[in-house]
């Protein structure tokens, strides 16, 4: 079934706005099958699907969410996506996932594991401990971690996760994150034709939709705005990093749209573009899992880089899609975005690619001074080029 | 002799004072915005309540007087009114004295300094004469501060004489905002006989109460009779500076707090407490004893402070907020509540088109939000729940919070009294009643002797 | 509650300081004495494998902290944050990096010597691994990952052993030899290990001497002391376990005279309270905030801040016989390594051995290791133990959240409130 553009964003709408994820519970019920949610950034989702469950991301409550209890657990200087991700738990609106990821990204998702365990016992809590060694040791201990987690699908599921059934799975994952690439060139190509703000809630809804469907409704997608007139802009091409764990509201996405910026990338729901290169598909699909984390992967705050330095993926991020500036949106209290900015303006300032910062929180009401300050930066590009 | 025992709040924009019978029956209550003294504000706001004890005495003895007993309620509004009255020209007296006294240290020529005096000279008389407007028994008037009935007199009268008389209408305000701090940190109640004596008087004047006038006259006589022998007094509040009292004669807020609001309302078992700077979420048990606790004093996010931010912002009085508030017919989700960015979120709101009023409701409800969190952390909310402090008086906060309360914790009795601003100084009371540690020295902090003045003639009485 | 008004020090608390210090003046020597240099953390910390290869530790943390205490740390944070860190971030960070734009002056004002290798133990805390990114990228030296897994089940599998010890026998060790220039002396190595345990072992009679009543010892602010040795640069070496051995002997003798721990005003006279403590204590107003508690007769009996350099009274020693997997699982065992509900029963076992009569959370702005989750701990052991929790909200070393009217004005509350439900009961 077809779609234009306009319905298939607006159901994108409804899927990101929906925060008592009907999806899923319509989902679960006409197969009678389970549910496992997972946090930011990355878990290996085509695991959850070989076992025939439906892998839910879950990225906070967003800005339509009243936290009322979720704030007891948490002080004042913590990010808000733990009391949100608690107020939707609490709220049961959680109640249809069988389990809960936690991967290791920092200290507050860490310890919110913990809290989850004791807060909603019986439920299956997982804290993924990926490797920060990409040797033979981290190999061996992810494996492992793997394993661990298979069994435990294996078990909630009541499926097995045969060799076939995992590589279909991986299969149905390339696709889906080769239409995610070809979605982000095509942005990247004609930004004008494809709002990021559009780009935002369908990469919001392959965390709800079942893989295929998803993948189903890029290409629909893809195929559509191919017929729709946008007039170029004379935007400023920039890369927004930091995003990559408590989202941003959509208002705000619009409106570093409005201020003048085309995106042409981001790290929006990072998790479903991980890892750059097909997952090999074939004799040792848990294998392949482990080597589709240890290399070939984006880099982020919360991964470890060996060699080089923090902020050459950037650069070459910058480089590649002809961007002509960087803006970090970092959420307030973030360790890894925030930790990391300092380390990545050096070496942008050294590339003589200009920046600009700002924090936000996922229920940001202030748009209007962010969206001065991203225009007053588009408009410094465009005046005066690069400095 | 009454044996009373009295408990002092020091809160951060108002001092409260509370005196306890051995009954412990509440016998006055006072109230001052003076703060910067610590001792003073204490001393004030003591005698304030000694006064308002006097009061309480003097309207039972009224009502023990047989022939007078159908008059009481009528009597009390006149007397206090005609107190009040005479204790505001005082004090008007007072601050005209500092207005003009600091006349040689004026950087201006002889002339001008000639101009701005009769003008001053003229603008307290044109106060005087109105103020018995002010003071009508009939009013039902609710206790402004002196500062606050006088300063909105002030600017009104000094605006057109400014105009009038060519005055720079700034320098005129220099003058009170300079004089009006001087006057709030004085006591005044050492003059209590000659007031009420007027007030005696003037009351007398009145022809119903003519016949009266012996009865009258020893209800008087016995009201500034009365000795007031506090046994103990305990002090609470947040200073940064010490509180002027012993060690074992403090107690922290958070227990009296608790205790007070036990005392109010024995059942209570949650009480929340929203003041100018901080708020408070205390649990206690059935003997009115805190069992849990959360503060929050860093941040004034939430906190009545804020509302007074929103005021400014919007040019309205915060008293204007509530009452507007509640005219809201939709609702606007604000998600700040931080103090630094109520104007800019505000701002954003107008001018993306919604209606002050639904803002404002939307920022009451995001306050009471917080609110809930605190609560929350403190171990949640148990019938019955208490809410004191000034956003108490708030109307669109308390409808944000009862509606907030019954969506999360149930139905369950809300208690909201008007008297909660003493709910610290209750407990306070209490405390110096129920010390363990024994009978304690009085406070040393009010040697004041009282002054006896001539009673001096209520300028315009006879025509007002 | 104190009886004396000249400060006094104990004869341990003066070895500790000296040993400090003189580790500080061969870190300054290290240029000239050829001696290599390895960067590494407390929580993890290999030191006996970095002193198998006679290389010397520097431990940020350490430097932050005692930059805190000597009030210089204010100024440290200020100058990261001109040059672009945000104030959400970890003090420590700011601070260490301040420090480093500043030129690198220890606290004790002698020079530090940069890193030859950064020895990245990334176990209890997230923010140490950007830490060494960030001193990568102004040393341009070389990291070492030492990835410590997360107890999250609230146990140690086989898998995260193997994982452990596998990387320092196939990462840390060869890089340790390639920066030093020597091949690792396993029998020192041994050697040393079996000194550290017995080391541990008075320390875990120190912990325990609190038990006694009146407790000899504050286990927090004076615990922070006697941590320093054992944490830092001398576990494994002689003068570590002459230390504990000093020390021991001090504090049985203060149990056989029954006396209280030394504070800042002199000896405790009247131990009013005993509590449990969770969390960092602030050290830019250290001396401030203790006489906070002194004043109102608080002595800690147990913390689990001494703990992040090791758990050691769940009986874990170092052992000679599994030389680098018994480091391996030292690592795994720091506090902050342990899961929350591992944490909840910590802090109630502390609260029931050590017969507290409460327990305080110094929540800490700048640490989230420890602070996300501490609101949920805390009803937690309240449930659990009966006890009341306090609550006080301070940083490590950034003085602009240190508000002593504040932290007053809640512990008041909280003491009284138990001296209420005391005599209610």
């Amino acid at each position: 079934m077809t779609m234009n553009a306009e319905d298939i964003i607006k159901r994108c709408e409804e899927l990101h706005d929906d925060l008592h994820f009907t999806y899923v519970k319509d989902w679960k019920a006409a197969r009678g099958a389970k549910a496992i949610g997972f946090m930011p950034v990355y878990v290996p989702r085509e695991l959850i699907h070989a076992a025939g469950m439906l892998p839910v991301g879950i990225m906070g409550g967003g800005d339509n969410l009243e936290i009322i209890r979720g704030d007891a657990f948490f002080q004042s200087y913590i990010c808000r996506i733990p009391r949100s991700t608690i107020e939707l738990g609490l709220g049961g609106r959680l109640d249809m996932l069988d389990g809960m990821l936690f991967p290791a990204i920092c200290d507050v998702i860490r310890n919110l594991s913990g809290m989850w365990q004791m807060m909603f016992e019986g439920k299956y809590v997982k804290y993924l401990d990926v490797p920060q060694n990409f040797g033979p040791q981290g190999r061996t201990f992810y494996a492992s971690e793997l394993a661990d987690m298979a069994r435990a699908f294996e078990r909630i599921s009541g499926n097995e996760i045969t060799r076939d059934a995992l590589n279909t799975s991986i299969a149905l994952y390339n696709e889906n994150r080769r239409l995610v690439a070809a979605l982000y060139d095509l942005r990247a190509a004609a930004p004008h034709k494809v709002p990021t703000s559009d780009v935002y809630l369908l990469m919001r809804a392959s965390n709800i939709l079942e893989v295929s469907e998803h993948s189903e409704m890029l290409r629909d997608y893809m195929a559509a705005i191919g017929d729709i007139d946008r007039p170029v802009r004379d935007n400023v091409r920039v890369v927004v990093t930091g995003a990559f764990c408590e989202q941003p509201p959509l208002s705000l996405v619009r409106a570093l749209e409005q201020s003048g910026c085309f995106i042409v990338d981001d790290d929006f729901v990072l998790g479903n573009r991980y890892q750059l290169k097909p997952v090999a598909v074939g004799e040792r699909p848990m294998e392949a899992l482990v080597e589709a984390y240890l290399g070939d992967t984006v880099a982020t705050a919360s991964r470890y880089e060996e060699d080089g330095d923090r902020g050459a993926y950037l650069v070459d991020q910058v480089r590649a899609r002809r961007a002509e500036g960087v803006i970090f949106a970092a959420p307030s209290f973030c360790d890894p975005a925030l930790l990391d900015r300092p380390m990545i303006e050096a070496v942008l300032t050294r590339e003589n690619i200009p920046y600009t910062a700002f924090k936000y929180a996922e229920n940001t009401g202030q748009i209007q001074v962010i969206k001065e300050q991203t225009g007053t930066f588009a408009d410094s590009i465009k005046l005066w080029g690069v400095q | 002799m009454e044996s009373c025992y009295a408990g002092i709040d020091l809160g951060s924009t108002t001092t409260k004072a509370v005196i306890l019978d051995s009954h412990e029956r509440v016998l006055g209550r006072g109230i001052t915005n003076s703060r910067s003294n610590y001792e003073l504000a204490c001393q004030i706001a003591r005698e304030e309540a000694e006064i308002d004890a006097r009061f309480v005495v003097l309207s039972h003895y009224l009502e023990r007087t047989g022939s007078i007993r159908q008059h009481r309620e009528a009597l009390m509004a006149h007397l206090s009114s005609y107190y009040s009255l005479a204790h505001y020209l005082r004090q008007l007296e007072a601050l005209r004295e500092e207005c003009l006294g600091a006349r040689a240290r004026w950087r201006c020529s002889e002339d001008d300094a000639g101009k701005i005096c009769e003008a001053v000279v003229f603008i307290f008389e044109a106060m005087e004469k109105e103020a018995p407007g002010e003071f009508q028994p009939e009013k039902l008037s609710k206790t402004d501060f002196f500062r606050d009935l006088a300063s909105s007199a002030y600017m009104r009268l000094a605006e057109q004489v400014s105009i009038k008389r060519s005055i720079p209408f700034g320098r005129l305000i220099g003058l009170f905002d300079g004089a009006i701090l001087q006057v709030e940190n004085r006591s005044f109640a050492g003059d209590f006989e000659s007031y009420l004596e007027l007030a005696r008087l003037k009351t007398l004047e009145e022809p119903r109460f003519a016949p009266y006038g012996d009865e009258i006259s020893a209800a008087v006589a016995a009201t500034v009779g009365v000795p007031f022998n506090v046994i103990n007094t305990v002090g609470t509040g947040y200073g940064r500076l010490t509180l002027p009292f012993a060690k074992q004669q403090i107690r922290s807020e958070i227990l009296c707090h608790g205790l007070g609001a036990h005392f109010m309302f024995p059942k209570t078992r949650t009480v929340l407490d929203i003041g100018g700077q901080d708020t408070k979420a205390i649990q206690i048990d059935e003997k009115g004893i805190v069992t849990a606790f959360q503060m929050n004093d860093r941040c004034a996010a939430g906190c009545g402070r804020y509302l007074g931010y929103i005021a400014d912002e919007m040019n309205m009085g915060v008293h204007q907020l509530g009452p507007m508030a509640m005219q809201s017919k939709k609702t606007v989700r604000i998600n700040s509540t931080c103090t630094v960015f109520a104007g800019a979120e505000l701002r954003e709101r107008l001018a993306l088109g919604e209606r002050r009023e639904d803002i404002l409701a939307g920022l009451h409800r995001a306050i009471i939000l917080r609110a809930m969190s605190l609560l929350a952390r403190s171990g949640g909310v148990s019938d019955e729940f208490t809410f004191t402090g000034g956003v108490a008086r708030n109307e669109a906060a308390t409808s944000a919070l009862k509606k907030l309360i019954f969506e999360n914790y149930g139905d369950m009795t809300i208690n909201i009294s008007h008297d909660s601003i003493y709910t610290g100084a209750i407990g306070a009371a209490l405390f110096a009643k129920r010390d363990p540690r024994g009978v304690m020295a009085d406070l040393e902090i009010s040697k004041l002797k009282t002054k006896k003045k001539a009673p001096r003639e209520i300028a315009g009485a006879a025509g007002a | 509650m104190t009886i004396q008004t000249t400060i006094q020090k104990e004869d341990s608390m003066i070895v500790q300081k000296e040993m400090i210090a003189g580790h500080f003046e061969k870190l300054a020597k290290a240029g000239e004495t050829g001696k290599k240099v390895v960067y590494t953390f407390v929580p993890g910390n290999l030191n006996e494998l970095i002193r198998a290869f006679d290389m010397l530790p520097v431990h940020p943390e350490v430097n932050a902290l005692q930059s805190g205490m000597r009030k210089l740390s204010g100024g440290y944070i200020q100058e990261a944050e001109k040059s672009g860190h945000s104030e959400d971030v970890c003090a420590y960070v700011k601070s260490d990096l301040g420090m480093l734009k500043k030129g690198n002056v220890g606290p004790t004002g002698l020079p530090l010597p940069e890193p030859d290798l950064l020895l990245l133990s990334y176990t209890g805390c997230f923010t140490f691994l950007k830490w060494f990114e960030l001193l990568k990228a102004e040393y341009g030296c070389r990291v070492v990952m030492l990835h410590i897994p997360y107890q999250a089940e609230g146990k140690i599998t086989q898998e995260m052993r193997d994982y452990v010890t596998r990387q320092i026998e196939e990462v840390v060790v060869p890089a340790l030899e390639e920066v030093s220039g020597k091949k690792l002396d396993r029998g020192r190595l041994e050697d040393m290990l079996a000194s550290s345990a017995r080391a541990e072992e008075l320390l875990v009679d120190i912990w325990n001497s609190a038990k006694n009543k009146p407790s000899p010892i504050d286990a927090y602010f004076g615990g922070v002391f006697y941590i320093g040795p054992i944490f830092t640069a001398f576990r494994g070496l002689p003068e570590c376990e002459d230390y504990y051995r000093m020390l021991k002997a001090e504090v049985d003798d203060r149990i056989a005279r029954k006396q209280g721990p030394v504070t800042p005003d002199g000896e405790m006279s009247q131990q009013k309270y005993r509590i449990v403590v969770e969390g960092p204590p602030n050290w830019t107003s250290f001396r401030d905030f203790w006489k906070i508690f002194a004043d109102e007769g608080v002595v800690m009996v147990a913390s689990t801040y001494t703990k992040v350099g090791g758990l050691y009274e769940s009986g874990f020693r170092h052992d000679p016989k599994r030389p680098l997997e018994s480091l391996g699982e030292y690592c795994l065992g720091c506090y902050t390594n342990h899961s929350l509900p591992a944490r909840v029963k910590i802090l109630q076992d502390y609260i029931e051995d050590f017969d507290a009569d409460g327990f305080l959370i110094n929540s800490i702005k700048s640490c989230n290791s420890f602070s996300a989750g501490q609101l949920l701990m805390m009803r937690e052991v309240e449930k659990r133990t009966g006890r009341a929790g306090g609550f006080i909200e301070t940083d490590l070393v950034d003085p602009r959240y240190f508000s002593a009217a504040n932290i007053r004005n809640r512990l008041e509350s909280y003491f009284q409130m138990i001296d209420a439900r005391r005599a209610g009961a």
